[in-house]
């Protein structure tokens, strides 16, 4: 049976709850309501209000607690309830989680989920992808699955995880994508990137629902006899430089394709690390589609013109192609 | 009328004193029962002594002489005259119970069992500072200890406080956590929103607040609005109680209330210990914004010299005595000081190490 990327998330946690008594889920909505997307729907009833915690309106509280509970030994996975709202959070994640191992040993085992991007009309506060505020902090670990078999593998290894993991689901993907799962136990290990499609012509480096746009550029693509191919970082803190830079050897042309906005965004540090590493494999500059320098507007044929698609992707690759 | 209620114009649930006595300008419990039989109350009098004098021997040893020689590369932060508050708290908690103090609250570290030669190698940037050097003067823990590490922003500690009570409560250990701040962090949101998850949640946390007068130069008058921290404690249902912060077995007293009504199951507890910070905000700053008459108040009510003169009017210990514990006291810290300057400055090569597991 086909499962979604929400029901995939739902299953991974389920599972690491059943597995591990320390392991409580905290946020805002979560618990008699099922959370705003419905991914613990289920879970109060059958964990109960010990495992499940419902908080008031307090992202930092909700985090600082999480930080706190991890310390005595328990593994909190707290749920921001749209990514937008971490920001009320960023201080307990960026200056208590982060950097609390290195200044004096102490681990802090969390995991916060932050359901981010945009596509569904959400406006400003609904439609962010706000990874890079914490990439750029040493001692977190960002994830950004974009399949359903990723979603539930990395959910439970970020569970896992003895370091603080910002796990980033696109809440445009939730129901819209769904993969046969294995019936089995998996995990995915954080820190590998993955290649989604095998291709000779150019590199679409990308994470998140901007794979199924680089996928379908791809296609497109193809039918034009150009080989594209597609890979998917996974995990974006640590980032997996070694496949991104095996991808561009092989192709010479690099096409690096987010949701986030420009400046400031991943596109820029894959830029940097492959002209340091593979410059003399690169045929062509490093072209980067990403959205613009603006805030996520509401209105369908603005919201349109922010994010990026397959027909712009598609455009700067012939363009890329042809240099 | 209880004295919150003249405070803040309206009724509300709280435990407040019903014998106050007048400090300053402020109004405080009156020092209660302190053990009953002699022979406990002397122990107890030599053991905060002890402690205090040995936190205060410390800083003026890391504020007066190792900063000003150069020693101490970064900031001091001390907490002179504050020390009956880390102490007589400190001193009444439990191993299993995780405590939370700020840079201010020394005492709670020494009585934990943290080397003096450590936290001063700390503040020097050794090897052998409780953060190997990663980390700069109080900002500094052990779990093993179950003590945690203060940010510098210092009210995020409120909520991670809550959860570490969240998680004594998951785990069914019968443990608290005691969380100091200042009254500056309780203008933050994270204060309000750790306050209001402990009291939603009825999470086993003892709140302790050294209301010293002054964040760095920001008097409490523009701090809020209100008389006294104690007085927010209400809007979260959090009793809360006002203690003589220069008063150890007032404050020891306070502590122990406080933590039978939260061991209790009853949710977190708010001691807003009044005190005066008798130094500037860091070593580098002389607080000419002070009143030197406030300086000149609140030194008569010395919390060193108040216990020394306790003591002895009691009979708890004889002058002697006394001096005997505090050249043993500056003996100790002669060693300490030693210890850290023979301590080497860490490799550079590790400087990359531990940011994650592992690596």
């Amino acid at each position: 049976m086909s499962t979604t990327y929400l029901e995939a998330i739902r299953q991974g946690l389920w599972e690491e709850m059943e597995r591990d008594p320390n392991v409580f889920l905290i946020g805002e909505d979560i618990g008699v309501y099922g959370g705003a997307f419905k991914v613990t729907d289920g879970f109060y009833e059958h964990f109960g209000e010990k495992r499940v915690v419902d908080t008031p309106i307090s992202e930092a509280a909700i985090v600082g607690a999480a930080i706190g509970a991890s310390y005595m030994g328990l593994r909190p996975v707290a749920e921001m309830q749209f990514a937008d709202f971490i920001s009320c959070a960023f201080d307990q994640i960026v200056n208590f989680a982060a950097k609390s191992r290195y200044r004096w040993g102490a681990a802090v085992p969390i995991v916060v989920r932050a359901p981010s991007g945009g596509g569904i009309h959400g406006g400003p506060f609904h439609s962010q992808s706000p990874e890079m505020w914490f990439v750029r902090t040493p001692g977190l670990k960002v994830v950004a699955p974009a399949t359903a078999y990723d979603a539930k593998g990395l959910i439970k290894s970020a569970i896992r995880d003895n370091d603080p993991v910002l796990f980033f689901e696109h809440k445009g993907l939730y129901r819209r994508i769904k993969e046969d799962l294995p019936a089995g136990e998996y995990t995915v290990p954080i820190g590998k990137a993955k290649v989604a499609r095998h291709g000779k012509d150019l590199s679409i480096i990308t994470y998140g629902a901007m794979l199924w746009t680089a996928l379908d550029a791809a296609e497109q693509l193809e039918a034009e006899g150009i080989s594209a191919e597609v890979v998917d970082l996974r995990t974006l803190l640590p980032l997996d430089r070694e496949t991104v830079c095996a991808s561009v050897k092989k192709t010479s042309k690099t096409l690096l394709l987010h949701e986030d906005t420009r400046t400031g965004g991943m596109a820029g540090e894959l830029a940097a690390s492959i002209t340091e590493s593979v410059f003399e494999y690169l045929d062509g500059p490093i072209v980067r589609v990403t959205a613009p320098d603006t805030p996520v507007p509401y209105s369908p044929p603005l919201e349109d013109a922010f994010l990026p698609n397959a027909a712009k992707v598609v455009e700067k690759a012939r363009w890329l192609y042809r240099y | 009328m209880p004295p919150s209620e003249r405070a803040s114009g309206f009724p509300f649930r709280a435990i407040l004193p019903t014998e106050t006595q007048s400090v300053g300008k402020f109004r405080m419990s009156a020092t209660q029962a302190v053990p009953t039989g002699r022979r406990e109350e002397a122990a107890l009098a030599h053991k905060c002594l002890y402690y205090m004098s040995l936190m205060r021997e410390m800083e003026d040893r890391i504020e007066r002489k190792l900063y000003r020689q150069g020693k101490i590369v970064g900031g001091v932060y001390v907490g002179r005259g504050q020390e009956a508050i880390s102490t007589g708290a400190a001193l009444q908690a439990d191993p299993g119970d995780v405590l939370f103090p700020t840079h201010r609250d020394m005492a709670a570290y020494l009585i934990r069992g943290v080397p003096a030669g450590r936290i001063l190698a700390q503040y020097m940037g050794r090897v052998d500072g409780v953060t190997h050097g990663r980390d700069a003067n109080m900002h500094m823990g052990d779990l093993r200890l179950n003590i945690v590490a203060i940010i510098s922003a210092l009210a995020a500690t409120v909520p991670v406080a809550a959860g570490a009570a969240l998680a004594l409560k998951y785990l069914g250990r019968k443990n608290v956590a005691m969380c100091w701040f200042g009254e500056g962090s309780t203008s933050l949101g994270h204060w309000h929103e750790g306050m209001n998850l402990a009291s939603v949640q009825k999470l086993p946390v003892v709140w302790i607040c050294n209301n010293n007068q002054y964040a760095y130069s920001t008097p409490m008058s523009q701090q809020m609005a209100c008389a006294n921290v104690a007085d927010r404690g209400p809007a979260y249902s959090i009793p809360a109680e006002i203690v003589d912060g220069n008063d150890v077995l007032a404050v020891h007293e306070a502590t122990r209330r406080a933590l039978e009504y939260v061991r209790a199951g009853n949710g977190p507890y708010l001691l807003e210990c009044k005190t005066f910070r008798m130094t500037g905000h860091s070593a580098h700053d002389a607080a000419h914004y002070v009143p030197p008459s406030l300086f000149d108040e609140w030194s008569k009510l010395d919390p060193i010299a108040r216990l020394e003169a306790r003591m002895t009017t009691q009979g708890w210990a004889e002058r002697e005595e006394i001096d005997a514990m505090q050249a043993a006291v500056r003996k100790e810290v002669d060693e300490a000081v030693a210890f850290a300057e023979a301590s080497p400055f860490p490799d550079p090569a590790t400087q990359t190490d531990g940011v994650y597991e592992g690596q």
